[in-house]
């Protein structure tokens, strides 16, 4: 019996180290791939010969990218305060994953979420205790609000969340688009779409606030509200009742039916899950790194989450370190497209590349000529039919 | 008359009857929207047809009529319902409250009615093409989530092999690409059996990040290798003399012309060739096409390629159909509307085909709203077409289902 849990421990000590050098080996992939369109870009070093300056760009660039996201105290701030809304996000979508259900509204709940939280952020005036928990709070409510629709709309009729988010989505520009010029939100002395300021007691205090003399340290305490969140989703996912019909739902709603689980419940519930930490996303931006909202504080944030849960098969820990790799990748890549000429946008194709070789380990296998375990990804949702 | 009943009820499924139901609501709320808000505005909207007839609405008796109308139907439907003429009821009330929302728009001016229904037809070209690819692709069992990324990069496409060679070349650049992106999604799902989910969404960021970074590290320093003149619009003879179909069906680009044919072939041969059947097989079970001599993997690389093609053309719509150069992110979602008219569709063509021509109404309700004042903030009606796909999807489309097989990977044992 004994052994038998031994060599149990011993195989999974292997699955993981495999998975590991998996990931590294996809990076490493990426970065090549990456290189040689770095270096069959550069039309007018290729012109005149100088094949050899192409290849020194590509050290420099990804030199940068190190430096920028890992090398300095400045650095790592900045990969955290990227990191913050990607965690957050990236929850949001696995934890709808985990149910079958395909969240791509992430965008516009965090949007919800933002404008509630700021509402909460600059017609509130301290003290910051108080205020900041109720602002955050309010930014999950907002969130959790807008998650609801589509959650309600697919248990009472059906409709398909892909549909029904996109198009919320769509409508959450518009709404914040409108309510940045109503005067409840607009700066008093601007034309433009943009919001008043949150008050000083309400923003999300800065993790480095300790050290006065650098204001460059931007990363806030929006970072701890995602960390909880992941450990939250941890605790919920693996501990709670909640959380195992989540996944059993998920893994196969039929049974899950007839196991007797209120499946249309779990489909509101799940959806407004996802919906409360999107709109943590939200008010993390809105309270900690902007300050006011403008008419595009989401970003692409909801749509890179879509790929940093893919990549972290949705679990907690995966899901928290591919937005860290992902946060990590994007102050890497402002570093890199200030120190030479390679566009910021060799990241969102790095992403890319990371994300596909490491759902395709037969492919690494094949690359590098080596023995990797079938870790597969498994199958991310139910599909889109369901 | 009860022993009828007892029998034909049963027939009707609870979520028939509930469809049934909400399409009544909506009559009513329609109606209701049409007293209190397009009734409004006094004023009479002309409506230009053709260069020599401007069709007068009056908008507040029209809206007034109709909201009476829309009531009385929407009570009919509720206390007896039209039955299998409900659909029709439904498509002649939106269309006629759209008439009577532009009206409302436009009082006390006029606009080119036939010009709008043009830009209609040429706005959904793209999400047509794109929308037949995701067909194609998910009738044989792959979920296809790319199309926002085959489009995007074959547009990149297009635009610098057309600059460079001339818009016949930069089509079939923009096809090159599109195949060659589908060729990553059928490699990937097909052999290497990745989730399709994965490897769609990334490659929709592959070819973000990819024309991106290329627009800004090539582009803008060689701006000559992005800049042709777009095709011109193309009037079929005889066709195109017909007053107004003339002008908004048949005076378009080949695009257009290429999308209809799109739509009649997958149609034809998804439902009347062996093809079509075989397709169709390796979507649903295609254990038990496989086990009777269907080359499972073979076609669905096939159709994955073909998608793609299709995909391709959608994507050389941007620059060589519409504005003659490449943007970043210039198809700004299009693909996922496309998407979301594979399932408003219900993964068959000529539905596709409509829920496309519905986005593409809007988009061009759009431009001409951007310079009509109505006193509604702009937003409100920008967010419509959404909110009606929204509330059409809940209320009428409901619960969709997709190819069954579509998502997983094929074992021949």
């Amino acid at each position: 019996m004994k052994i038998v849990v031994t060599l149990r421990k011993i195989a999974e000590r292997i699955a993981r180290t495999s998975s590991f050098r998996l990931t590294l080996l996809a990076v490493l992939s990426a970065m090549v791939v990456g290189a040689f369109i770095i270096i069959f870009s550069d039309i007018n070093k290729l012109q005149n010969g100088d094949i050899l300056g192409a290849i020194k760009t590509v050290g420099s660039a990804y030199w940068a990218l190190v430096v920028g996201s890992f090398g300095s105290l400045r650095a790592i701030s900045a990969t955290i305060n990227s990191a913050t809304p990607l965690i957050l996000c990236g929850v949001s979508v696995a934890v709808a994953f985990k149910a079958g259900l395909f969240n791509i509204g992430a965008t516009g709940q965090m949007l919800a979420g933002g404008m509630a939280a700021l509402w909460v952020g600059f017609a509130m005036d301290g003290p910051g205790f108080v205020q900041v928990p109720l602002a955050v709070l309010a930014g999950a409510l907002g969130g959790a609000a807008y998650g609801a629709i589509p959650g309600i709309l697919k248990a009472r009729t059906g409709a398909h969340e892909v549909i029904t988010t996109i198009m919320l989505n769509n409508m959450a520009g518009f709404l914040v688009l409108w309510l940045l010029k109503t005067n409840l939100y607009q700066r008093e002395d601007r034309t433009d779409p943009i919001s008043k300021l949150v008050t000083a007691p309400g923003h999300l205090p800065r993790l480095f606030g300790f050290m006065n003399d650098r204001p460059d340290l931007v990363a806030h305490a929006g970072f701890v509200v995602a960390l909880l969140a992941v450990i939250v989703y941890s605790w919920f996912l693996n501990r709670s009742t909640t959380g195992f019909e989540f996944r059993a739902f998920g893994m196969n709603a039929d049974a899950a039916q007839y196991a007797g689980m209120h499946t249309k419940r779990l489909t509101v519930m799940a959806m407004m899950f996802a919906g409360a930490f999107a709109g943590l996303a939200g008010s993390a931006e809105v309270l900690g790194t902007y300050g006011y909202a403008s008419q595009n504080f989401a970003g692409n944030i909801g749509y890179d989450a879509i790929a940093i849960a893919l990549l972290g098969r949705s679990t907690p820990l995966g899901t928290l370190f591919a937005a860290l790799l992902f946060g990590a990748l994007q102050a890497g890549g402002r570093q890199m497209q200030a120190n030479t000429d390679v566009p910021i946008d060799l990241i969102v194709m790095l992403r890319a590349l990371i994300v596909m070789f490491i759902a395709a380990p037969l492919l690494i296998k094949a690359i590098w000529r080596i023995k990797v375990e079938p870790t597969s990804l498994g199958q991310a949702f139910r599909g889109q039919g369901s | 008359m009860s022993t009828v009943d007892a029998v034909v009820a049963p027939l009707i499924s609870a979520e028939q009857r509930k469809q049934a139901r909400s399409v009544g609501f909506t009559l009513v709320v329609l109606g209701i929207v049409a007293a209190f808000v397009l009734g409004n505005r006094p004023g009479d909207a002309g409506f230009k047809l053709v260069d020599s007839y401007i069709f007068v609405i009056p908008a507040q008796p029209f809206a007034r009529i109709l909201a009476l109308v829309l009531i009385a139907l929407g009570a009919a439907q509720l206390l007896k319902g039209f039955g299998k003429w409900t659909n029709v009821v439904l498509s002649i009330a939106a269309a006629t409250f759209v008439i009577s929302f532009l009206a409302w728009a436009a009082s006390g001016g006029s606009f080119s009615f036939t010009g709008m229904l043009q830009d209609t037809v040429t706005r959904s070209v793209p999400i047509i093409l794109g929308a037949i690819a995701g067909i194609l692709c998910e009738r044989s069992g792959i979920i296809n989530i790319a199309i926002e990324g085959q489009l995007l990069g074959s547009a990149f496409a297009g635009a610098v092999v057309g600059s460079l060679f001339g818009p016949w070349a930069g089509i079939l650049g923009a096809i090159a690409m599109g195949v060659g992106l589908s060729a990553i999604l059928a490699v990937f799902s097909i052999r290497y059996r990745v989730d399709q989910v994965i490897v769609g969404f990334a490659i929709n960021f592959f070819a973000l990040g990819l024309t991106s970074f290329l627009a800004a590290r090539v582009l803008t320093e060689h701006p000559d290798y992005n800049i042709l003149s777009p095709l011109r619009p193309i009037a079929l003879p005889l066709l195109s003399d017909i007053p107004v179909i003339g002008v908004v069906l048949f005076t378009q680009t080949l695009f257009a012309y290429f999308a209809y044919l799109a739509v009649a072939i997958a149609t034809w041969s998804l439902y009347h060739t062996k093809w079509g059947l075989r397709t169709r097989a390796i979507g649903e079970y295609p254990k038990a096409a496989g086990t009777l001599g269907v080359d499972v993997i073979k076609l669905r690389y096939r159709n994955v390629l073909i998608a793609g093609a299709v995909a391709g053309v959608g994507g050389a719509w941007w620059p060589i159909g519409m504005v003659g150069r490449f943007d970043q992110n210039i198809t700004n979602g299009r693909g996922f509307i496309a998407l979301a008219a594979v399932i408003f569709g219900r993964w068959h063509p000529v539905g596709a085909l409509s829920a496309a021509l519905v986005f593409g109404l809007a988009e061009a309700i759009q431009l001409k709203m951007s310079n009509l004042d109505t006193g509604i903030p702009s937003e409100f009606l920008l967010m419509a077409p959404y909110l009606v796909t929204l509330v059409v999807v809940a209320g009428f489309v409901g619960r969709s289902r997709g190819p069954k097989a579509a998502g997983q990977p094929y074992d021949a044992q």
